[in-house]
C-alpha cells in the first residue's frame, strides 16, 4: 500500500494539468501557475525518490531545497518581465506579443 | 487506481494521502481555470501548501518547512501581488481556442502514457528504505558536498533580485 507509485501517479497527474495551462492559456501569470506545477511535480519526484530509492538519502532532499530556491527567483525575474510587458504594453496575453518573432 | 481496494483499514496516513491528493489536483485545476486570476492566485498558493503537506508525508519535514517558507510565504504573495497590478477585466471572459483542445488532449496523452509506464515498473513494490533523516545531516551535506552549489545559489538570487530591480524600472520610453 504504501509505495513510490501513489505519489509519482499524483506528480504525473501535476505534470499533465502544468502542460495543460501551458499550451491552452494565453494569460502570462496562468502560464507562470502552469510552470510553477510543473516544477512542484518535479520537486515531488526528487522528494519521493530521495525517500525510497536512494542509499544515502539526504542527496534528494537536498536538491529539492536547491530546485526551490531556484524556482523563487525563477518566480521573482518571470513577475517583474510580466510587469514590464504590462508597463509598455498595457497587455498580458501572450499570444499579442509578436515584436520578436523573427 | 489501488486505494480504494482497501477501503476498510484506512489509517490515518493514508486519510492523509487521500485528502492531499484531491486538495493538490483540484487547487491545480482551479488555479488555471477560475475566471479571476486572483482567486487562481490564491488556489496555487493552496496546491504549494499541500505540496508541503506531501513532503511531510515522506518524512522531509525540512523540505516542507522550507516550501512553506519560501513558497507560501514569499512567491505565492508576490505572485499575488503582481496579479492585482496587472488586473485587467478582458480576462474574465476568456477566448475559447482551439488551443483549449490541444491542451487537454495532450495532458490527456502525456498523464496516461506516463501513468501507464509507472504503473508497469517494478515502483509499485518498492518500500521505504530508511526514515527521516536529522536537519544538522541535511546542514553538514549542504556545508561540505554542496558548498559550491550553494555558494553559486546565493550569487544567482542576487543577480535575480538586481534584475528584477532594473525591470521594474523600465518607463514606457519605447513609443
Amino acid at each position: 500500500m504504501e509505495s513510490a507509485l501513489q505519489y509519482l501517479i499524483v506528480s504525473v497527474a501535476l505534470f499533465a494539468i502544468g502542460v495543460y495551462g501551458l499550451i491552452a492559456k494565453r494569460n502570462a501569470i496562468r502560464l507562470l501557475f502552469s510552470i510553477e506545477i510543473i516544477a512542484n511535480s518535479a520537486i515531488l519526484n526528487l522528494v519521493v525518490f530521495s525517500r525510497y530509492l536512494a542509499v544515502s538519502n539526504v542527496t534528494g532532499r537536498v536538491f529539492a531545497l536547491f530546485a526551490i530556491a531556484l524556482l523563487a527567483a525563477e518566480a521573482v525575474v518571470g513577475l517583474s518581465l510580466i510587469l514590464a510587458a504590462y508597463r509598455i504594453r498595457k497587455d498580458i496575453d501572450v499570444l499579442e506579443m509578436r515584436e520578436m518573432r523573427g | 487506481m489501488k486505494l480504494n481496494m482497501e477501503r476498510e483499514e484506512l489509517t490515518m496516513v493514508e486519510f492523509a494521502f487521500i485528502a492531499l491528493t484531491v486538495m493538490a489536483i483540484s487547487s491545480a485545476i482551479l488555479a488555471l481555470e477560475a475566471k479571476e486570476v486572483v482567486y487562481g492566485a490564491i488556489s496555487l498558493a493552496i496546491m504549494l501548501m499541500a505540496m508541503a503537506g506531501f513532503f511531510i508525508l515522506l518524512d522531509a519535514p525540512f523540505v516542507a518547512m522550507f516550501q512553506i517558507i519560501v513558497y507560501v510565504g514569499a512567491v505565492a504573495v508576490l505572485i499575488l501581488f503582481t496579479v492585482m497590478l496587472v488586473r485587467r477585466d478582458k480576462w474574465l471572459k476568456p477566448p475559447v481556442s482551439g488551443l483549449t483542445v490541444v491542451g487537454i488532449i495532450t495532458g490527456l496523452i502525456l498523464a496516461s502514457t506516463f501513468g501507464l509506464l509507472l504503473i508497469n515498473s517494478t515502483l509499485g513494490s518498492v518500500v521505504v528504505s530508511s526514515g527521516s533523516v536529522s536537519f544538522m545531516l541535511i546542514g553538514v551535506e549542504l556545508i561540505s558536498e554542496y558548498w559550491v552549489a550553494l555558494e553559486v545559489l546565493a550569487l544567482l538570487l542576487a543577480v535575480s533580485l538586481i534584475g528584477a530591480l532594473t525591470l521594474a524600472k523600465i518607463e514606457e520610453e519605447d513609443k
